[in-house]
């Protein structure tokens, strides 16, 4: 089934551009996410997913347009700004702190939290990666790609985020772990936490969410449902090689 | 904690094999013992007949092996071609060559991964896609009569990967045997005429893709039965 964007989106960004010194990368770029929704960003290596991600939690400036996040206006805010407005960036290759403990992995991603229920947000991301619960004082280094992966999502998670953005989900693992981490994906979704998934296995990506917007030279050629984005004849042929 | 454990395989001249597995497997460590960079507790690797086991990286790859790694660490402050030109200037022995032989050999190493119109760019410049074809180039300039490819295709969509699949059949068509890890079953289905699977340290199967993608134990230890529905070896 597939969700229409309800009235008021919970994400609402307009008119985008941004870049760095070297050039612009994003050129009016338009997206929503509603309350809920699992939204795929698609796009070749390049196209300006990474960078729009960057601009959404406040690491890369936006050179105009502006991004609203639940009725409120938060474009150029600072990075620790958005994580408490409730934005949560899983960057691509994880960027763990390799010698220190999962525990405290975990909780740095509540570092800006004051309410008293962290410790049941970290039951609650164990109980999404059971996998985790003997791990929690080995150093994150010394864990599998796949277990890292999921110490990332947790991480992202314990800022109880409103919207989670997970960059390269799939990046150097096991297809097995991969679509593990897709059901976990999908339950946090469903747990009502809107995503935005970047990938390059476009298939596990559209076949995951319920909208998907597809990114070329910093522009947004295509969106819609899911399911009809990975049926339009240009994606098949430039992004999935059919 | 033994990673690689017990391991016995063979590569011929002129075969592109695929090593595949779960992470932790010992995939990686199994290219580092043979690269020299991780010391053997036991066993021994033999290359061209002679045993090359406790040898240091250099020599491994004054004799022929190649390699690449999976954290691309390319000289930031020099640009492609000086890139590809270290490649060549520490490479196999006997084709050693001084600067100005380096630079041709690495210009056209650049032709062959198709980076020829980047060379003179900062490395900063390149995309991902480019950067993993730089960390080939730089090992191809080696001279190597085997490569060793870790990953190399990690994080490219599916255009993005037969576009290095056939940077990698180019390379081999020169006459370099390919050893590659992937998790991408595009890329074992697309080169590989063998696959090596190993789990927890040991070689769990080995035999052509098409057979080895089928095997219930394969699919039970790495490719899980949803991804085993989706390709069509």
């Amino acid at each position: 089934m597939q969700k229409e964007s309800s009235p008021e989106p919970l994400l609402e960004v307009r008119g985008l551009t941004a870049g760095f010194d070297a050039g612009p990368v994003l050129f009016g770029i338009d997206l929503d996410v509603a309350h809920a929704e699992l939204v795929a960003l698609v796009g070749a290596n390049g196209a300006g997913k990474s960078t729009l991600l960057g601009v959404l939690s406040g690491l890369v400036r936006a050179g105009a347009g502006s991004i609203t996040l639940a009725g409120e206006e938060v474009t150029n805010a600072r990075p620790e700004v958005l994580v408490r407005k409730g934005i949560a960036h899983v960057p691509q290759g994880r960027r763990l702190f390799g010698t220190m403990s999962v525990e405290k992995n975990l909780l740095l991603g509540a570092y800006l939290r004051r309410d008293g229920e962290v410790r049941d947000d970290m039951a609650r991301v164990l109980e999404h990666f059971p996998a985790l619960k003997n791990k929690l004082s080995r150093e994150a280094g010394t864990l599998s790609g796949g277990e890292q992966q999921m110490v990332a999502i947790g991480r992202g998670l314990m800022a109880r985020p409103k919207v989670l953005m997970v960059d390269e989900l799939s990046l150097g693992l096991a297809p097995k772990i991969v679509d593990h981490l897709i059901d976990v994906v999908r339950e946090i979704n469903s747990d009502g936490t809107a995503l935005i998934l970047v990938e390059q296995d476009v298939l596990v990506a559209l076949d995951a969410a319920n909208r998907a917007y597809v990114l070329e030279n910093g522009r947004v050629v295509l969106s819609g449902p899911a399911a009809e984005v990975r049926d339009d004849p240009g994606v098949r042929k430039a992004y999935l090689g059919l | 904690m033994a990673a690689v454990d017990g391991v016995s395989f063979e590569v011929a001249r002129g075969e592109i094999v695929g090593i595949i597995g779960p992470n932790g497997a010992g995939k990686t460590t199994l290219l580092n013992c043979i690269s020299g960079m991780h010391r053997l507790d036991g066993g021994d690797i033999r290359w061209q007949g002679a045993s090359i086991a406790g040898m240091p990286p250099h020599r491994v790859a004054r004799l022929g092996i190649g390699r690449t790694f999976q954290i691309v660490r390319p000289f930031g402050s020099m640009t492609v071609l000086e890139n590809a030109a270290v490649g060549a200037l520490f490479g196999r022995a006997d084709a050693r060559r001084g600067p100005k032989e380096a630079f041709a050999l690495a210009d056209e190493v650049l032709g062959l991964v198709g980076l020829k119109s980047k060379a003179n760019h900062p490395v900063s410049s390149l995309t991902i896609p480019d950067r993993k074809r730089l960390e080939v180039a730089r090992a191809v300039a080696t001279r190597p009569h085997l490569l060793l490819l870790d990953e190399v295709m990690a994080g490219l969509n599916n255009v993005e990967i037969d576009e290095a699949l056939e940077m990698v059949r180019t390379v081999h068509a020169t006459g370099v045997t390919v050893l590659l890890i992937e998790h991408v079953m595009r890329v074992i289905i697309g080169v590989c005429r063998r696959a090596i699977v190993l789990d927890g340290g040991h070689v769990l199967a080995q035999g052509e893709p098409e057979v080895v993608l089928r095997d219930e134990r394969v699919i039970q230890a790495y490719l899980g039965e949803r991804y085993a529905k989706r390709i069509k070896p």
